[in-house]
């Protein structure tokens, strides 16, 4: 299991890694999507799995953390998720009017060459 | 049972531009005036509140100087606790008059150019507080990416190509920068168990051999994250092209940002890794000196290089971003004290100068200007056109007198603040270690020296080229934009006079920085509010 979720990252990652430093402007967000996904994965382990377990009991009395997940990654990728998802549409929105503006998909908003 | 109000002080900064932000999205954009007042009116406010901060802090209303402020009544290191000490009030005095200044100037005409300015202005200044205020980790990344994204906001107004292309680079590389950080936290999350700030300086003695590797790698990613803010030489490649696309007082805000990152290394680095024992002491250190003094060097060249005027300034605010990354990398009291001085001086000079360089701008006929650098470029003879004899105009002579100023508190010349910082910068570095001056600090003086007459050589031959060139024509200035640029360089005068003073004041808040220990007795120790939790029961 740990090693199907670290590969998967790793995967994530390194295809994001790749994907930034392309020159088109649509492949740069796309990379800077699959590096969050990557990096919420990433938050969501740390530290360890835990599989089949809840992350808060509604019983009284004192719980056992063995038998619980730790909730705080959970909130952490939460929050985490909703401000990488507003600011990559900041990007994309960017996008769109580079696009508009110069006439063209690059990140430097000429064509190389020209 | 509720807190005293000096307790809420401590969330104020935060709460009220979020408040005034807010309010000013639901107002119509053609009521500049009213939505330009309450804009003043929080900024008044801020003002009032870190001025507040400071007395308490300094005064020993709070014990060692330091207010604990905790979350919904969650007792630390559980909930997120708001921490204010001098070196945060002092940063929330320098942002408060920084915002007062840039709000001031955009009044008349750079407020108007798009939609929004004054809820992104007051968004940036919600997340530039809280990024001084805070004591947790995770809320940090949340106050950046609140000051970011208002950032991103701020860059793009008034939308023409050169913005556009400055925030598509600028944008996309402080979004890899966001991705570091969380990286970063999440190590520093599994090999501790902890994110508030104290709580991790305590837990460091105990973290095991094979984890403090992994929390090494962690401290490192997110060092990265800060240093990309602060345009550590590689990582500050945007940061020219963006201040000079900004609109002036956007890139004088953005001057403050960049002590930003400066500032939580600062407070980060000193916390966590400046013991003498430990095995994680001293983590970086040689990064941070050696970065700088790259940094210092890379600016230098650049500002030689660049032709640009807001290139001039963003290479200048490199080197003083480098200069401070490599004061903290050898962390001596003398020279974190020398250090702050620095950053206030050049700070407010740096803001001074992106503020004033758009009314130079102005004031020169453009179609004159090019032809007195083409007659540079192909060494014709000038012929003066005007009798000798004729007197400056008086916006000429303040726009000359203001610039002249600014060039000597950045190149570090008599007789203004600047002269002060970089001989008290020297002066440490000459004592310290008992008179032993090691080879990096040698390096670092003669970096310095140089980056200066780099400086210098570049300021001069812009002035040269402005105010003695025949392209100047006679500027009509407004009383909303003298104003501030006066204003800022007054405040560098008066650090000038009151040295003495600030400096007392200054060594207080270095020596605070040296006690680690300090944090976490009064942070975790913090009681929370009885009564209030089972009070619904």
């Amino acid at each position: 299991m740990e090693l199907t979720i670290a590969i998967a990252i790793g995967v994530l990652f390194g295809s994001g890694v790749w994907l930034i430093l392309r020159p088109r402007s649509f492949q740069v967000l796309t990379g800077l999507l699959l590096m969050s996904y990557a990096v919420n994965l990433f938050i969501f382990i740390m530290g360890q799995l835990w599989v089949d377990m809840p992350p808060l009991t509604l019983d009284d009395g004192v719980p056992n953390p063995r038998d619980f997940a730790d909730p705080l990654p959970q909130a952490l990728v939460l929050t985490a998720i909703v401000i990488g998802f507003a600011t990559t549409a900041l990007y994309l929105v960017l996008m769109i009017g580079s696009r508009g503006v110069t006439g063209t998909d690059h990140v430097d908003g000429k064509e190389t060459g020209q | 049972m509720s807190l005293h109000w000096s307790q809420h002080l401590i969330l104020a900064p935060v709460l009220l531009p979020l408040l005034c932000g807010t309010l000013l999205i639901l107002l119509n954009e053609s009521r500049h005036q009213l939505k330009f007042a309450i804009n003043f009116a929080s900024v008044l406010g801020l003002l009032t509140a870190a001025i507040l901060l400071m007395a308490m802090t300094d005064s020993g209303y709070w014990q060692d100087g330091i207010g604990v402020y905790l979350a919904a009544n969650w007792a630390a290191p559980f909930g997120i606790a708001l921490v204010a000490d001098r070196l945060a009030a002092l940063m929330l005095l320098l942002t408060a008059v920084l915002a007062g200044c840039a709000l001031l100037y955009s009044m008349l005409r750079w407020s108007r150019i798009g939609v929004h300015f004054h809820s992104l202005f007051q968004f940036l200044l919600m997340g530039i507080n809280g990024t001084f205020l805070t004591h947790d980790l995770f809320n940090l990344f949340v106050f950046f990416e609140v000051m970011l994204a208002a950032s991103y906001g701020l860059v793009l107004h008034g939308y023409n190509l050169n913005r556009i292309r400055a925030g598509m680079q600028f944008i996309a590389v402080n979004l890899v920068a966001s991705l570091m950080f969380l990286i970063g936290i999440a190590l520093i999350y599994a090999t501790t168990g902890t994110l508030n700030m104290s709580d991790l300086a305590q837990r460091l003695a105990d973290v095991g051999e094979a984890d403090m590797v992994l929390l090494k790698v962690g401290a490192a990613v997110l060092g990265i994250a800060f240093l990309i803010k602060s345009a550590m030489w590689p990582l500050g490649f945007w940061l020219p092209t963006t201040y000079a696309a900004a609109s002036p007082p956007v890139a004088a805000m953005f001057v403050l940002m960049t002590k930003v990152g400066t500032y939580v290394i600062l407070r980060l680095w000193l916390l966590l890794f400046s013991g003498d024992d430990g095995a994680a002491a001293g983590f970086g250190a040689n990064v941070l000196l050696w970065g700088g003094m790259a940094t210092i060097a890379f600016g230098a060249v650049g500002m030689l290089a660049s032709d640009k005027q807001g290139k001039l300034t963003g290479y200048a605010a490199i080197i003083s971003s480098g200069t401070l990354l490599a004061v903290i990398g050898l962390g001596q009291q003398a020279l974190v004290t020398a250090g702050l001085f620095y950053l206030l001086s050049s700070t407010l000079a740096m803001a001074a100068f992106m503020l004033l360089i758009e009314l130079i701008e102005r004031s020169r006929n453009p179609v004159e200007a090019m032809l007195a650098l083409t007659m540079e470029a192909f060494e014709f003879e000038e012929t003066p056109e005007q009798p000798v004899g004729v007197g400056m105009p008086a916006a000429l002579a303040f726009l000359g007198l203001s610039f002249a100023c600014c060039a000597l508190v950045i190149t570090g010349l008599p007789p203004l603040s600047g002269f002060i910082a970089k001989f008290s910068l020297f002066h440490s570095l000459l004592n310290g270690d008992g008179g032993n001056v090691a080879p990096s600090s040698l390096t670092l003086m003669v970096l310095m020296l140089l980056s200066g007459l780099a400086a210098i050589i570049a300021l001069m031959r812009f002035g040269v080229r402005t105010f003695w060139a025949s392209g100047a024509v006679n500027a009509r200035l407004q009383i909303t934009e003298v104003v501030p640029v006066g204003l800022l360089l007054l405040l560098s005068v008066v650090l000038t006079v009151q040295a003495e003073p600030i400096f007392a004041y200054l060594e207080r808040i270095s020596a605070d920085l040296q006690r680690p220990e300090l944090y976490p007795g009064r942070v975790l120790a913090e009681p929370v509010v009885p009564g209030v939790v089972d009070g619904g029961k």
